[in-house]
């Protein structure tokens, strides 16, 4: 039969299972067959923090946010235009993001009476009226997976397993997706059990055909490529891109990375990836603790690598005070902190912003470091370079504010010319410093970027202590003078300050905007998609986005002075407002979630609207 | 290969310009001249040598070693050192720390260190007492000890550090004493030998707030009776004429002292550091009680693994031996790998 073809500017699809039903490989496979259609894409998953919590049950209900449209993008977008639901659990955890109208694919297999009752289901929603407003396609994946397989020389298990490929299969088909890609992955995954190759694919084309001849769905979609600036892409989520990032670091200051780290959610995979590339001299070393990952790391950059650690919030709470050990020390250290919701374990799988305050001012005795925060996931790899350069320039540990958002979202990213990145080539002191051109002064400044110099062990004639009791300036020896202490405290401050930084860009089209968003890290994409609607309705706004927060750009005074309003939309309860605010005697006013979740572009449309209206 | 050239160092070379500021009498004086005159025998120049310390009396060490040093925070310095032997595989990474920052704040670093055979060789200078806090009982404090912070007595009961080393699966254990020079360095020699981690415990005499814990071990005319001076190969026997030696009951676990005369030579354990099982040398480290009768000196136990820095850099030689690329072309293709596509202009 022939099917109505509809063109869209953009989808959103929402995948939802078990935590068992493989629905984060399945967005991800979706995702891959979008991207290289050239679709702009962005994506969220959202997994429990239970490993294999109870099946059917909604805290086991696992999702995947793919969001694509045939212009740039900015988040995953705010509501789902299509659910598959690959259980009672799945459709009744997620139903209330849904607008009314959305599609809702369910596997009708999955609707028992006690799985319906696992969830408080009393009848079956596909029965009552729980659905009416929605387009509902009833769908017996899991029979129908079996059902093709049934040829298959693989076990029952394994057929009700492949049924998430029927699910990717049906949704390649509706949106008209490339699926080469896809099965080429399946005869990597499974290359080991060619019949698993062989099952899965056929899965998939089962759930091609049954969409290509059912008469429910009658309608096939297409989204056509975005217009991107040329060149090659590959999508990518935060944490991959800032392992890359890390990795370029080392190719571009020509120094061996040494990875000091504990598992943490959401941080783990900055370690998985990174041991992968030892080739590039990259050593990982996984720790007894998150002490012991930043001490290895701060003993491997007194030897002369370029020592990391990666961790998430109640890490760097551990890890202060090795940072501040650093910091008096003078020498190099990336630390890595991928936020999640807290305090304590909070909600390690859920995103929030809330430790800026510990990254600014975490630390015992006056103790400043330079700190940068990503704004997209493939700007975590600009954000890390930039994070060792600072670090091994001005030699001081640097804190990287990546959050759960940025570190699991995706989005295409344009691969940067290796020769563009920057250069991160330091010199090692080889020679006496000191006028009688014999003593080697530890503590004796570069005088215009306040770095020590970095005397590694091995230099000859270089050999010197340091450690964390004051030191006199120069020298280097135990200080307990009263005017050094004060000294040496204002400059390590100077040195953090006086940091070159670029400055912070407005976006200000119309050029009279009276408000003006400020934000910082991974908000940008939700401000930037509220910001273009509001704009798209005539109204003027400016938005700005910190990347730098320790030091902050020289002309962010300025640029604050000159709106009458200015808003700081962050996922804490004003943590950046606080600062600007003291810093600048500027009277922001923030708005405020800490829901775990990112904002969507509507809710901050709709404030910075109230916002707007009362200028 | 070419012959070693001989560096010529003297003690000297080994003093640094600070003034040392221990407190007079301290048995930490002892142990620097001891360390700074076994220095030179290592033939290693100076520059390829680095003292890592944590916090206590005993981690001012580094300040007074003309080599390379950190003095760092309390309890993490096997930490710090691991991350540095194991990037620099060039070094001789030595550890000075005490039983307060080895034991008590540090004691996960400390068994990990031992149970990943890092290359360092850990000094520990056990003088049963914080010095530095200013008397306070230490995790090696015997049970009901009286200080500032136990008016009435310790209630916790002391950690044997041998015991511990050994149980953190540590290849290499030895004892030695701050006051006994030749021994001390006799075990600094073994240690600096050893492939992996080595630790060494210092009986230590703090003269302030602890004085005369070891005194029977150094004392003339009484030390003979308590000490068992361990010798690789030798039958175990002790005293000032020898009337004491050690055996291995039948049916027992552990080792015990018997007089000599009344012993058959072949049931006399004779020392062997290189045993694989550690129940041996543990066995060693539970003869003694807290009473310090019947302490064994010496190596314990010296038994080959491969540390964990040559597996670390074994496996990044791997991985780089079969690299024909330049580091930035090996890094363009690691980022175009995966599904890419392409945009043309």
């Amino acid at each position: 039969m022939t099917k109505q073809i509809r063109q869209l500017e953009r989808v959103v699809i929402r995948f939802a299972g078990d935590s068992g039903d493989g629905m984060q490989l399945t967005g991800d496979r979706f995702t891959s067959e979008t991207a290289q259609l050239g679709n702009d894409i962005s994506t969220l998953p959202n997994f429990p923090a239970e490993i294999r919590a109870p099946a059917g049950t909604l805290p086991g209900v696992s999702s995947f946010q793919v969001h694509f449209a045939d212009y740039d993008i900015l988040t995953p977008g705010d509501a789902p235009n299509v659910l598959v639901a690959m259980n009672p659990a799945a459709l009744k955890a997620n139903l209330a993001d849904l607008p009314r109208g959305a599609d809702i694919i369910v596997n009708t297999d999955e609707f028992t009476r006690r799985n319906l009752a696992k969830v408080g289901y009393a009848s079956s929603p596909l029965d009552d009226d729980t659905l009416d407003g929605y387009a509902v396609h009833p769908v017996a994946l899991t029979s129908m997976t079996i059902g093709a397989l049934a040829e298959q020389d693989v076990s029952k298990k394994d057929a009700e397993r492949a049924k998430n490929m029927f699910a990717l299969g049906l949704l390649s088909w509706m949106y008209s997706r490339p699926y080469s890609s896809t099965l080429r992955f399946l005869e990597r995954k499974f290359a080991k059990r060619p019949e698993l190759v062989a099952a899965n694919i056929a899965a998939f084309k089962a759930g091609w055909n049954f969409g290509e001849t059912t008469e429910d769905f009658a309608v096939r979609y297409e989204v056509k490529p975005a217009k991107m600036p040329a060149g090659t892409y590959r999508n990518i989520t935060g944490n991959a891109a800032l392992s890359l990032g890390i990795v370029a670091a080392g190719v571009r200051s020509g120094l061996p990375v040494f990875l000091g780290a504990y598992p943490i959610t959401p941080a783990s995979d900055i370690l998985h990836e990174l041991s992968k590339h030892k080739r590039f001299g990259v050593t990982t070393m996984q720790a007894e603790d998150e002490i012991a990952a930043i001490g290895a790391a701060l003993g491997a950059s007194y030897g002369g690598a370029l020592g990391v650690t990666t961790t998430s919030g109640p890490g760097v709470a551990l890890k202060g005070e090795t940072i501040s050990l650093a910091v008096a020390l003078e020498l190099p250290l990336l630390v890595v902190d991928v936020q999640r919701a807290g305090p304590s374990t909070g909600l390690p799988t859920k995103t929030e912003q809330a430790d800026l305050n510990m990254a600014l001012f975490g630390r015992h005795g006056e103790a400043p470091v330079a700190v940068i925060a990503p704004k997209s996931p493939s700007d975590c790899f600009h954000a890390a370079l930039e994070a060792a350069r600072i670090a091994l320039t001005y030699r001081t540990p640097v804190i990287l504010l990546s959050d759960n958002y940025v570190a699991n979202g995706s989005e295409p990213w344009l691969l940067p010319e290796v020769e563009s990145l920057p250069d991160l080539r330091v010199e090692f002191a080889t020679a006496p410093n000191g006028e009688d051109g014999t003593t080697f002064l530890p503590y004796l400044r570069d005088p215009e970027t306040l770095a020590r110099p970095w005397a590694v062990p091995g230099t000859p004639g270089l050999e010197h202590r340091i450690g964390g009791l004051e030191k006199a300036d120069k020298t280097g020896d135990i200080s307990y003078d009263p005017a050094n202490h004060d000294f040496m405290v204002r400059t390590r401050a100077a040195r953090i300050e006086t940091i070159p930084v670029p400055d912070v860009e407005v976006e200000d089209p119309d050029g009279e905007a009276r408000v003006l968003v400020l934000g910082w890290g991974s908000t940008y994409g939700p401000i930037g998609a509220a910001c273009r609607a509001l704009r798209q309705r005539g109204l003027s706004i400016a938005q700005a986005h910190l990347r730098h927060l320790s030091p902050m750009p020289a002309n962010l005074g300025a640029v604050l002075r000159s709106y009458d309003r200015v808003v700081i939309p962050e996922m804490n309860l004003g943590q950046l407002a606080h600062v600007i605010r003291a810093r600048y005697l500027v009277d922001a006013i923030g708005y405020n979630q800490v829901r775990g979740l990112p904002f969507t572009a509507a809710e901050l449309e709709t404030t910075l609207e109230e916002v707007l209206k009362n200028v | 290969m070419s012959e070693p050239v001989a560096l010529k160092l003297t003690m000297k070379d080994f003093k640094s310009d600070q003034e040392v500021r221990w407190c007079p009498g301290c048995g930490d004086y002892a142990i620097l001249a001891a360390v700074q005159q076994f220095m030179p025998e290592l033939n290693i120049p100076r520059e390829n040598i680095v003292f890592v310390s944590g916090i206590g009396c005993s981690s001012r060490f580094p300040y007074y070693m003309n080599t390379y040093g950190m003095h760092s925070i309390h309890g993490r310095a096997p930490a710090i050192a691991t991350g540095l032997s194991v990037s620099r595989p060039d070094l001789s990474v030595w550890v000075v720390t005490g039983d307060g920052d080895a034991l008590s704040i540090g004691g996960n670093h400390l068994i990990h260190a031992l149970r990943r055979n890092v290359n360092l060789k850990i000094l520990l200078f056990n003088n049963r007492i914080y010095g530095l806090t200013k008397g306070q009982y230490s995790p090696t404090s015997e049970v009901g000890k009286i200080t500032k912070s136990t008016p009435v007595g310790s209630a916790d009961a002391p950690f044997n550090p041998l015991s511990l080393a050994l149980g953190a699966e540590a290849t290499f254990v030895g004892r030695t004493i701050d006051s006994d020079r030749k021994h001390l360095q006799s075990v600094l020699r073994a240690a600096a030998e050893h492939e992996g981690s080595a630790f060494v415990e210092i009986y230590q005499n703090c003269n302030i707030f602890n004085d005369g814990a070891f005194e029977q071990l150094k004392e003339p005319g009484i030390r003979d009776d308590h000490l068992i001076r361990l010798e690789h190969g030798q039958p175990i026997t002790f005293g000032s004429d020898g009337q004491f030696c050690v055996v291995h009951p039948p049916g027992g676990f552990g080792l015990e002292v018997r007089e000599t005369a009344s012993t058959p030579a072949e049931e006399i354990v004779v020392h062997d550091a290189t045993v694989t099982d550690p129940a041996y040398a543990f066995a060693l480290s539970r003869l003694p009680g807290f009473d310090l009768r019947n302490t064994p000196i010496g190596v314990f136990r010296s038994v080959r693994r491969p540390s964990y820095d040559s597996v670390v850099q074994a496996q990044l030689a791997e991985a780089k031996a079969t690299v024909t690329e330049t580091p930035e072309q090996q890094l363009a293709g690691l980022l175009g790998n995966g599904d890419t596509w392409t945009i043309v202009g």
